[in-house]
């Protein structure tokens, strides 16, 4: 695993965080090991077509067929899929506003549906493409009406709003009516609105959709450092598989409503056959590498060649015979893209 | 206590949403002028050649008018309101944020409507029914208690006519797009408030009926609380708005509940 991330790029910090959230994990371990608790869960529709001039036919779609998953409190977990996977709907029976067919579910020791108003206030949700703030008035006024929701005590209440001003920089724009905010502002601002209730648990849906590199960059920052020192349970949905990278040791992938894969990060280019690649820069042009085992060129350009390999392999054999057997001036390793391992796995 | 305390602030928040859009309310006004101008020389040709239809003298049938014009769009006559937004938002799944929310939907939005009716009614009302007693020989009441049960009457009114249109914005859940019944409800609302006619004119059967309906409640029955000529007088004019109020709120949390228990809410 560790190899993995050998070019990981930045924040490298949240190694020591994962290995605390262990140790307070081995103390509680019963009570937090299943925060989030997910047994054999389906949901069924049942779906009415129009089959004659008068004919109506039901066919019944398993949106989500028997996933087991489980949390511990203070995870970060990216919750991946492509669109139609079943992960809305997921979302929507952890957070209670759709019953599960079958399946026992848990969050926090509640089941959400059937007491969704006491779970509520332990939960905080952002949607991407939603916003839970009022586009007609000022952030400031949004946040007074959650407070009020909340019953947020005002101390608390300013805590954390000071809290997230600080880290999100939205000083400069709580008096601006949402409607007159960018994405990237927005964004922030939802954000603040989920966590002002010092919810146990965040639900992020594509929380970075449509942002800046720059905005992008801030959201995941925060959320890294939230979920180290408040310790708040993190399931992110995404489309943006670096959003993941960047964020989650572990990730839960779904398709058609089952559970692909749940584990490490590196664990899923594994599964998914990913290639690491070796950017080779030669003194001058050659015909392209052969012969080294267990790598092969799939690309050259002038005196640069790209050789893959399999991502559990190591670099250090490769790179030793290049370095002994050709004019190499430079070389660089490129770790297999996310997008392409889940893609395989998808494509089964 | 706390709940009360939130929606009202729910409420002045409705409140200060519409009244940033000051164009808009300007533009209303002018509106709901030029509205009542047009009704109030149709009445006074009716009035002119039915003296006493449906039993109001010529001042009193400008009075209605121009009550109406006030009532508008703080009773939302013609549809509108929360209304459209909580449409959208089923129709969008929006919804879905408002349903992660510790608060009762309906009380939430009664609340913000609310909101919005006190700002149109001081925006958008008070100005038209003052610039029609100036043009116009209107009947307007002297003693302050009949103007405080016509405010009682406007309050009333507003609730019902939210309660209305809660249910059939509650529809979208099965209907998806309830734009069609936003129409509906805003014409049936049109004539059967008495906005266009006042439904003390019509005879018979059909008059009655159209007087027992609820949206009765939201322009005849505060008109005739306003002139003093609510039969029974204006504690049973009262009474009867407050029935269909508790009826139809009370509907409108049944159906609620079945629309957020059965219903997927839509998209991602």
């Amino acid at each position: 695993m560790s190899d993995a991330r050998a070019v990981g790029d930045e924040e490298d910090a949240s190694g020591p965080d994962g290995a605390c959230g262990v140790d307070t994990a081995g103390a509680a371990a019963d009570a937090d090991a299943g925060f989030i608790d997910v047994r054999e869960l389906t949901k069924t529709f049942t779906v009415r077509r129009r089959s004659g001039l008068l004919r109506r036919t039901a066919t019944s779609v398993r949106a989500v067929d028997g996933i087991s998953f489980a949390l511990r409190r203070g995870e970060m977990v990216g919750f991946i899929g492509p669109n139609g996977a079943g992960k809305s709907t997921t979302i929507k029976m952890l957070t209670g506003i759709l019953t599960p067919s079958t399946g026992r579910l848990r969050v926090a020791g509640v089941d959400p549906w059937q007491e969704r108003t006491r779970l509520v206030r332990r939960i905080g949700v952002v949607f991407g493409q939603r916003t839970t703030l009022w586009w007609d008035l000022p952030l400031r006024d949004s946040y007074a009406l959650v407070r009020r929701m909340y019953r947020i005590p005002r101390a608390r209440f300013e805590e954390n709003l000071a809290r997230c001003v600080e880290l999100l920089e939205l000083g400069d724009l709580l008096d601006v009516p949402v409607r007159q905010l960018s994405l990237g502002q927005r964004m922030r601002g939802d954000i603040t609105a989920a966590l002002l209730h010092d919810p146990d648990v965040l639900y992020l849906d594509e929380p970075t959709i449509g942002l800046d590199v720059v905005s992008k960059a801030r959201v995941r920052r925060f959320l890294t450092t939230l979920n180290a020192e408040l310790g708040t349970t993190v399931l992110l949905t995404t489309h943006d598989l670096s959003d993941i990278e960047h964020l989650c040791e572990r990730v839960v992938v779904i398709d058609q409503g089952r559970l692909l894969y749940d584990g490490s990060l590196g664990g899923l280019q594994e599964a998914g056959r990913g290639e690491r690649t070796l950017v080779v820069d030669l003194e001058y042009e050659m015909p392209p590498i052969a012969g080294l085992e267990g790598a092969r060129t799939v690309r050259t350009e002038g005196p640069r060649q790209w050789l893959a390999f399999p991502a559990a392999a190591s670099a250090a054999p490769l790179v030793s015979r290049l370095a002994a057997e050709y004019p190499l001036v430079d070389l660089s390793l490129r770790e297999p893209a996310i997008e392409d391992v889940i893609a395989r796995m998808y494509g089964g | 206590m706390h709940l009360l305390r939130l929606h009202f602030a729910v409420a002045l928040s409705g409140f200060r949403r519409y009244a940033t859009y000051r164009v808009a309310t300007a533009a209303g006004v002018f509106t709901n002028t030029v509205f009542g101008f047009i009704l109030a020389y149709t009445f006074l040709a009716l009035w002119h050649e039915r003296p006493h239809l449906g039993g109001y003298d010529q001042s009193q049938a400008l009075t209605f008018v121009w009550t109406g014009q006030a009532l508008l769009a703080a009773a939302a006559l013609m549809g509108g309101g929360f209304q459209d937004e909580f449409q959208e938002r089923i129709r969008n799944g929006d919804v879905a944020i408002d349903l992660y929310r510790p608060v009762d939907l309906q009380t939430w939005w009664l609340a913000a409507d609310l909101g919005r009716a006190l700002f149109q009614l001081l925006g958008r009302g008070v100005l038209p029914l003052a610039l029609g007693s100036l043009v116009f020989d209107l009947a307007l009441p002297a003693s302050p208690g009949t103007w405080l049960c016509f405010l009682a009457a406007v309050l009333l009114a507003i609730v019902v006519s939210f309660a209305v249109r809660y249910l059939f914005a509650l529809c979208g859940f099965w209907l998806l797009d309830a734009t069609g019944l936003g129409a509906l409800s805003g014409l049936l609302s049109v004539f059967f408030s008495g906005m266009l006619l006042p439904l003390s004119v019509f005879p018979g059967g059909f008059g009655d009926t159209a007087r027992l309906l609820p949206w009765s409640a939201m322009l005849q029955v505060p008109a005739d609380v306003l002139l003093g000529t609510h039969p029974g007088g204006a504690a049973a004019g009262l009474a009867f708005q407050a029935g269909w109020a508790v009826v139809l709120l009370a509907a409108g949390r049944l159906l609620q509940a079945v629309a957020t228990r059965k219903v997927v809410v839509q998209g991602g």
